[in-house]
Order: structure tokens, then sequence, then C-alpha cells
């Protein structure tokens, strides 16, 4: 019942404790590694979308510059000059003063055909009427092809405007080496599995990655539709996921894609999260080994008070129950006494007029006067019980006397030598020799040590031994007097009621019932404690416990 | 002239066989059932040992212990207890008794305090005297 209660307890008690320890490391822990997360993801992504802006930003320069110097050169130079190849080529020998990526120049007339040319291979008289990018760049002005290899067998790609002059529409176009961008992607500084790489609105690869694929491979890639500014996103491309910068080009709808490995970029974040969890494992089990701890201990703590209280409940009950009996058999004895008062007077005065000689001459006056003699004697018979109840119930204040308990154990002792040597019963003394002196009654203490002497002799009957030890207690400034007989022991259900008043187990006459009641009273009064332990048919110990100062 | 006793006791059957036993013996006796015919009495006659029982109805044995002692120092009081409390055997004492008897009484043990509380008082009265 109790038990269950306490485990209940314990179990109350680790689940509370651990609550109120886990909630908070728990949302601590976690709380932190969000936070840091976010500022660390926050980090890598801005990082990567910074570098996708620059580049973009050179790439676009780039461009807008190649286009800028056509474009000038188509508006500032006129149709006759350009169609002319010694002019062309010293124009374009200023071109590739400036730039070494253009690789060609042609003027187009606007039916499509090239008039004049400059570069290594023969163009001229070609005709481009048909081609989409002609009619793109005679309606818009302005045409940026994709990278190709033509047949120049080398990747590059072209740049045409177009200028109205007069009645007349003409396209200056030049071939520009894709080069620059794979050096100028290459550039970027990434991991060990970072890349980077221009697609175009197909999916077709525009410079050469570092990884993969070669050049104009078509990548397995979402179609992204074109937005302003520079996206960072998680995407899982060919089964591997990994961080990709994305922006598109300004002048052309190339989009330049960074790609980074996350496990590399985030791997810091992996640490952090496995110190996390090992943290927290192991507090956790700091936390689990200490709340089980404290619970253990406290319900230890539990048991041990309860046992206390018990304990002290016990003699507690014993100490009333006496107290309680004491005045009831004071009571009791006091309202017998004036009674056998009378009958004693009684007695007494039959006893006066016995004397009389008239009554001596009475036949029958031997039976009176054996008659009073019996009244008398039964009468002081009653008195003894009643004075032995009222000096177990009266307040007597103990004196106090150092004595040496050896000392009187051993007086106490001869009292009872020629009772002992008569029925073959041997004393053992065991004496502690520097046994300290106490400080209390020797008269009363010796009432007791020789009740308890006395119902040893009676429990052994013939031959046996009494052992007599005195120790001073290691821990406490007590001594106690331990009494062993090897008589017949007491039952245990006799074992409880041994100290209570009128209980005996000796024939009617021989025994009031009171020895043992007034030996408790007595050790009680003298700040001392007696206890009994016995064995049914191998003997009886009383152990008595004195204070050595009250 | 000799020892005249006054035995105060409100059991009846016992204070009229002490009175028996007393006369039986020549020794002049006279009985009182409470405190206060005793203290009457001794206004009226003199006496020279009191037998006084402790518990009595009314006024207790204690305080008809002191109102002798104050009225008539020289009587000696025998404190008769069926409280066989030494305790108070030894507040009669202190109050002025010359000893105390446990009930039930051996009259012989009675007797014998009774003759040497009326020596003790021709004692103290000589003294006084003098």
């Amino acid at each position: 019942m109790i038990q269950d209660e306490l485990s209940r307890l314990r179990l109350k008690l680790i689940a509370v404790t651990l609550a109120f320890s886990f909630i908070p490391l728990l949302s601590l822990g976690l709380g932190l590694y969000a936070k840091f997360y976010d500022t660390y993801t926050e980090k890598i992504y801005g990082n990567l979308r910074n570098l996708a802006d620059n580049k973009k930003v050179t790439i676009d320069l780039f461009l807008t510059e190649r286009v800028a110097q056509l474009s000038n050169l188509a508006l500032t130079e006129s149709y006759a000059d350009l169609s002319g190849d010694a002019y062309l080529e010293r124009i374009f020998g200023v071109l590739q003063l400036h730039s070494k990526s253009f690789l060609d120049l042609q003027v187009i007339d606007q039916n499509g055909i090239c008039v004049s040319y400059v570069g290594p291979y023969q163009l001229r008289g070609i005709d481009y009427s048909h081609e989409d990018w002609f009619r793109t760049v005679m309606a818009k002005g302005i045409h940026i092809s994709d990278v190709f290899m033509g047949f120049r067998k080398y990747p590059h790609f072209n740049i045409a405007v177009s200028r109205r002059e007069g009645d007349r529409t003409w396209v200056l176009r030049a071939a520009i080496d894709s080069d620059i961008f794979d050096s100028l992607v290459r550039t970027i500084q990434l991991g060990k599995s970072g890349d980077a790489f221009l697609l175009n609105a197909q999916h077709v690869l525009q410079t050469k990655p570092r990884f993969g694929h070669d050049m104009f491979d078509t990548v397995p890639f979402p179609d992204i539709p074109r937005f302003s500014g520079t996206r960072v996103d998680e995407l899982s491309i060919g089964g591997e996921v990994s961080l990709y910068a994305m922006t598109w080009l300004n002048l052309k709808d190339w989009l330049l894609v960074i790609k980074d490995d996350p496990g590399e970029e985030l791997l810091p974040l992996y640490r952090a999260r496995w110190l996390l969890i090992l943290l927290l494992c192991g507090g956790g089990t700091l936390i689990v080994i200490g709340a089980v701890f404290i619970a253990n201990g406290t319900v230890r703590e539990l048991i041990r008070a309860e046992r206390e209280k018990a304990t002290l409940d016990a003699s507690l009950t014993q100490s009333s129950k006496m107290a309680a009996l004491g005045k009831l058999a004071a009571g009791v004895a006091h309202e017998v006494n004036n009674p056998l008062a009378i009958i004693m007077e009684k007695a007494g005065w039959m006893r006066d007029l016995l004397s009389e000689e008239d009554i001596k001459a009475s036949p029958n006056f031997q039976e009176f006067a054996d008659a009073v003699a019996k009244i008398e004697f039964h009468v002081r018979r009653a008195k003894d019980v009643t004075h032995r109840l009222l000096g177990f119930a009266r307040r007597m204040e103990p004196t106090q006397e150092n004595l040496d308990v050896n000392l009187l154990l051993e007086q106490t002792r001869s009292f009872l030598e020629n009772e002992a040597n008569f029925r073959g019963i041997a004393f053992v003394r065991d004496y502690q020799a520097d046994l300290p002196h106490i400080e209390s009654d020797a008269s009363q203490l010796q009432q007791v040590f020789l009740n308890i002497l006395d119902n040893a002799i009676d429990a052994i009957d013939k031959n046996g031994s009494i052992t007599i030890v005195t120790r001073k207690l290691p821990d406490t400034p007590e001594v106690e007097i331990a009494i062993t007989d090897t008589g017949n022991g007491i039952p245990r259900e006799t074992l409880e009621k041994i100290f209570d008043p009128f209980f005996t187990t000796k024939k009617v006459g021989e025994g009031t019932g009171l020895g043992l009641t007034i030996s408790y009273s007595i050790i009680e009064k003298l700040g001392g404690r007696i206890k009994v332990a016995s064995e049914e048919g191998k003997g009886t110990t009383f152990r008595i416990t004195l204070p050595v100062s009250s | 002239m000799g020892l005249r006793v006054l035995a105060v006791d409100d059991e009846a059957d016992f204070i009229e066989t002490l009175v028996k036993r007393f006369t039986y013996r020549q020794i002049p006796v006279t009985a009182a059932g409470n405190g206060p015919d005793a203290l009457a009495l001794l206004e009226r006659e003199s006496f020279d040992v009191v037998i006084l029982d402790m518990r009595m109805p009314g006024m207790d044995g204690l305080a008809v212990l002191q109102e002798i002692k104050k009225r008539h120092p020289l009587v000696e009081v025998i404190i008769l207890t069926g409280h066989a409390s030494v305790e108070s055997g030894m507040q009669g004492m202190s109050l002025g008794a010359y000893d105390y008897v446990l009930k039930p009484v051996d009259f012989g043990e009675l007797l014998e305090k009774a003759k040497k509380a009326y020596e003790r008082k021709k004692l103290n009265e000589s003294r006084a005297d003098a």
C-alpha cells in the first residue's frame, strides 16, 4: 500500500523533474539551433546572391560595351565607307585594338547579302536573308545570338546592329569569342563541387561547366520564367540537391547559374547540429540520472522518516498506555485501600476482643483466632498489591547519584547467588572494565535489576546460565546492560504484553504481574529504555539502555 | 495526664473501630467525621495527637492540617493516607505533620507513632515553658 504510494511518488518526482528540465533544455537547444540555422543559411544565400549579382553585372557590362561599340560604329560610319573591304579592315583593326574578343566584322545590305567582310573566312556574297537573326535585327535593330560553333569550329556568338541610312537599312555584324564568358564564369571562387555556367532559354549550356556536362549540352533544368534580380533556391537536379543562385542577364535571355554544394557550405551547420544532438543527449542523460538520483534519495528519506515515525509512535503508544494505566491503578488502589483499612481494623478489633477471658473459654476460640489471623494475612496481601500499584503510579523524583553500574549489578547478583547455586544456575559476567559511571538512582535501578534477574532464574527453573553484559554504546553517551537467560523464552504473542500491568505467567499468589511494569516505568523515568528479545526454547534477553548523565 | 487522641476520617466504620480499639487500650479518643468538626472540637477540648485522613469530602486533610498548625501549633498530627504517595506524605510533613501512615493501617504501628508524637509534644511543651 505505502510501497505503491512511494513508487508512484518516485515516478511522479522523476517525471516532474524530467519535464521541468527537458522543456527548457530542448527549447533552448532547438531555439538556438533554429536561430543559428536561419542566420547561417541567410549568410550563405546572401553570399551566393552577391556573387551572382556581381557576375551578372560584369557579363552585362561586357555585352553592353560590345553592342555599344558596334552601334557607335554603325552610327558614325556610312554604308558607303564600310562596304569597302579596305576601310572595314581599318575599322576592324581599331576595334581589335580595343577588344581582342572581336573575331570578324561584316557589313550586310538590306537584302541580306554580305557586302564586305574582314576576318579569317571568305563570307562576302553570302545571303543571310533567310536567317532568323537577320529578320530580327532588321525589325528590332539589334540581335545577340546564342553561342555556337559555326563553321569556325570554335565557340562564339554574333552581335548584329542595323542602321537606317536614307531609304535603306544595312546591318553591321561581328562575331565575338565566347571564351570570355568561360573565363568570367570560371573566376568565380567556389568550393570543391561548386559550379557556374550560362544557360540559354532552352537550357543549352553557353559555357563549359566544371563538372558533368559539356558545352551545348542541354541541362535538365526546370523552366525558370524570366524574373528580375537574383534568386537563390535549393533545387534537386539529376537526383542531386544543390543550392542554385540564378539571375537573368539584361541584354540576352541567358540565365547565369551559380551552383553550390549545400553539404560543403552547410558543413559548419551540420557540425553545429551534431554538437547540439551530442549536448542534448549528454545533458539528457545527466538529467535522467539526476532525476532518478533525486527521486530515489527523496523516497529513501521518506521511508526513513516513516520508519522513525512508526518507532516513535510505538514508543509513544507504550508511554501513554503506561501513563493511563498508572492513573487507573492509582485510582483503583486508593478506592480499595479504604475498605481494606476498615476490614483490617475490624479484624484487629476482633483480635483485641479475643483476648477477653470469657471468649477464650469458648469452644470455638481457636477457630475464631485462626479466622482473624487469615483475614489479617489476606488483607496484608491485598495491601501489598495496592501499595505496589501505587508505587508504580506514584511520581517519585528519582535521586541523582554517581554510580558504577558494574558494582550495582554485582551487588544485586549477590542477593540471588544462593538461590542460583541451589538451582544449578551459573552467572556469566562480561562487564566492560572502563564502563563510565552514570548519574542515576541506585535503589530504583537495583529494583529493576533484581526483578529481571529474578525473572531470569524463574525462566530457567533448573540448570542454565544467566549472562550479564555491560557496554558503553559507541555512538551515544549511553551504557547498555544486557541480561540473557537460557530459559524457555517467551512466545511472540506474550512478548507484546510483557510490560502490561497484572500480566503474569506465574501461579496465582506467586507474582503480582507488576514487576516488569514497574521496571519499565522506572527506566523510563530515569531517561533510559528497556527492550526485550526472545526466542522460544532458546532464552530471553533484556536490554536496558541508560544515559551516562541525565 | 495521658495521651488524648482526636481521630478524623469520613469513613464512619473505620473511625468507629479505631475509637473502640483506642478505648480498649484506655486511651481517650474522640472521633470527628470531617475537618470543620475536628477544628471545632480542637477549640473546645485539648488533644495531644490528631490522626488525620488526607482525603475527605469538603475540607481535605491538607487544609485541616494547615488550620490546626496555625491555631494549635503544639498539637501533633499523624497523616493517614490511602494514597500511598510519598509525595503527599512529604507535603504533609513539610506542613508540620509528625508522620504519615498508609492505609490499610497496622494498628500497632499507628499506636507506636501516636505515642512517639505525644512524647515529642511533651518535649516541645517543656521547651516552650522553659
